[in-house]
């Protein structure tokens, strides 16, 4: 027997009935859509929540640099890490035990009669601090390579340091005092994502940082852009320090795919009991559906038989019809099972992440479920015996 | 003289019931081409055992069955169903058409678990199909449904679906039992054309105008077969 025959008896056999075909076919479809629905979600909702906390921690990297007599990493160094493809922006550090507790105090010009001075922590950093710690100015800018060109006796303060020493203007270049030497302020930088500390701190350019025993970088920040991480965390050493990289500590966030993960495994568990019941509920109805067509069609078996089919092909026609039930079944349930996703992921504002190895598999897993289903009821077809089935 | 299509040689059929049923006993019978044989008897006579073991539906207790010069009782249940379905040609009395498939659709049906030869390939089959539709004069209802056909075209259908592959032997079951006069006569004389064609018919029936047609006529009583 062709084989395209067969297909062509089975999907006669099938359209035949088209009413009972489509009821028989809806357990299936409400369990697939289930198990679409529950893997897509999970994914998608964990890829969301990954998401979230990767704009904070997935995208940071911090480089420590230990204390050397040796230069480990220069100041211009931070050029060749900004270059590296994924990386945002990136900021070289110092910052010392003696530089976390100075003297620090504004012009009595400002308010004679104010307690100005406070214990502060002095940083010296690179020109780029603001976009590496993800902050924005407050008040005026930040110093730039012409400040250090120049060597200008400029400073930056935190936003909650501006507070501490009555700082809240800059067109009169107030200064402050840091020891006995007298800086002008020149901006105020607040709403920092990462190094939340620098609020309280003053920022002075490398240049200067000398004067207070921050002549090497400590510490460099590097922002990535999403999914880059990993391959920065690599990279960045050698692009810091060539030679002295294994020196360099380099603290990289979690991977995202272990952390999304876990959040699958959890929300999956549950709904993927539940679509398997359906599924196996949906085997039955298409097994007992099955099983009362080949009781209903019983003269058809004879007649087939009397025209020459032998038990296999009867067997194999009553099987792949209730395979492509099935099948039918996966399609339809693994399409509204995406639209559902896609649905969700809109109302939510998520970006919907579609496995496409599911899209393949659920149809598969539907004419499965059809396969298993139509296997007793084909074989009671098979067993007929043509007089009987034709008396 | 040319081989016998059918030859039976000491038949007998026995069904283990308790007590057993001997539905036919030592019937021998041979039949040539172009035979035009009624099978009749009362009901519970053996006819119907006789048919099934004739079409290859059943197989006897004893005896011997050719077919075609092919000792059919020793054949397994595959080889018999192919033998079936190449050399005979089955009408019964409920025509037994599919009743979502056209009139032609139900006529290619035939060849559908013979395809494997040249000459019952998918390619050519509806002509073929056509030309047995042709054969018994419904080439006008070639696309219809079973359902709107008169009761004497569904079964003229289910001839032309008994033609397609030119079997050995037409078997007959009862074949105008569902047909008014009118549509009796018409297929009757179907069966007339298609005797003088060469076609070997063998019918089983317990209507006389039906047995009447025929050119030989053999009884059945208990199980007994007695030429007339």
């Amino acid at each position: 027997m062709d084989v395209r025959d067969l297909l062509n008896e089975a999907m006669a056999g099938m359209l035949a009935r088209p009413a009972r075909t489509a009821l028989t076919t809806l357990g299936t479809v409400l369990g697939i859509t289930t198990l679409v629905i529950t893997l897509g979600i999970a994914a998608t909702a964990g890829n969301q929540i990954v998401g979230r906390f990767d704009e904070l921690t997935a995208t940071t990297i911090t480089v420590e640099v230990p204390e050397s007599r040796t230069v480990v990493v220069a100041w211009d160094a931070i050029d060749q890490v900004t270059r590296l493809r994924g990386v945002t922006s990136a900021a070289a550090v110092a910052e010392t035990k003696e530089s976390a507790n100075l003297t620090v105090r504004s012009s009595k010009i400002v308010d004679p009669t104010r307690v100005t001075d406070q214990t502060l922590t002095v940083v010296a950093s690179s020109p780029s601090l603001p976009q590496a710690v993800k902050g924005s100015m407050v008040e005026g800018r930040f110093f730039d390579a012409g400040h250090l060109a120049r060597k200008d006796k400029v400073v930056v303060v935190g936003e909650h340091a501006a507070k501490l020493l009555g700082i809240t203007r800059l067109e009169r270049a107030p200064a402050i005092f840091i020891g006995r030497h007298a800086y002008t302020v020149i901006g105020i930088l607040g709403a920092m994502k990462r190094e939340r500390n620098l609020s309280t701190a003053v920022m002075v350019p490398p240049t200067i940082g000398r004067q207070f025993g921050l002549k090497d970088v400590t510490r460099v920040l590097i922002n990535t852009s999403l999914g880059a991480a990993d391959l920065i965390a690599d990279q960045a050493p050698l692009a810091l320090s060539p030679g002295n990289e294994s020196l360099l500590q380099v603290i990289a966030p979690p991977s995202p795919t272990r952390a999304r993960d876990g959040v699958q495994s959890d929300v999956n568990s549950l709904f993927l009991i539940l679509g398997l019941v359906s599924l196996v509920v949906g085997a039955v109805g298409i097994a007992n559906v099955t099983l009362v067509t080949v009781m209903e069609r019983v003269a058809e078996i004879g007649l087939r038989r009397s025209l020459g089919a032998a038990r296999r092909h009867v067997a194999a026609q009553f099987l792949l019809e209730s395979t492509l039930t099935g099948l039918t079944g996966g399609v339809i349930g693994a399409s509204l099972g995406l639209v559902a996703i896609v649905g969700v992921s809109a109302a939510k504002q998520w970006t919907p992440v579609l496995d496409l190895r599911l899209a393949v598999a659920a149809p598969l897993a539907g004419a499965l479920v059809g396969l298993l289903a139509g296997l007793h009821p084909s074989l009671r077809a098979a067993r007929m015996e043509p007089v009987d089935a034709l008396r | 003289m040319p081989e016998p299509v059918i030859v039976l040689d000491a038949v007998s059929k026995e069904f283990p019931t308790d007590p057993p049923v001997r539905a036919l006993s030592d019937v021998s019978l041979a039949v040539h081409q172009s035979d035009y044989v009624a099978i009749i008897g009362p009901s519970g006579s053996g006819k119907s055992t006789l048919l099934n073991v004739l079409g290859l539906l059943d197989t006897p207790s004893s005896g011997s069955y050719l077919l075609d010069g092919i000792e059919t009782t020793v054949l397994r249940d595959g080889e018999r169903t192919r033998l079936r379905g190449s050399r005979i040609g089955f009408v019964f009395q409920s025509f037994h058409l599919l009743s979502h498939r056209s009139v032609a659709e139900n006529v290619m049906l035939a060849e559908v678990y013979r395809s494997g030869t040249a000459e019952n390939g998918r390619k050519g089959r509806r002509a073929r199909a056509l030309a047995a539709l042709d054969r018994v004069g419904l080439s006008h209802r070639v696309d219809f449904p079973p359902d709107r056909l008169s009761g004497g075209e569904r079964q003229r259908a289910a001839i032309a679906r008994a033609l397609m592959g030119g079997p050995s032997l037409l078997l007959c079951d009862e074949p105008t039992g569902n047909l008014d006069s009118h549509n009796t006569d018409a297929v009757l004389a179907l069966f007339d054309d298609l005797r003088d064609q060469g076609l070997t018919i063998v019918v089983i029936t317990h209507e006389t105008q039906v047995s009447g047609r025929a050119k030989r006529r053999v009884r059945i009583t208990d199980g007994l077969l007695v030429e007339e």
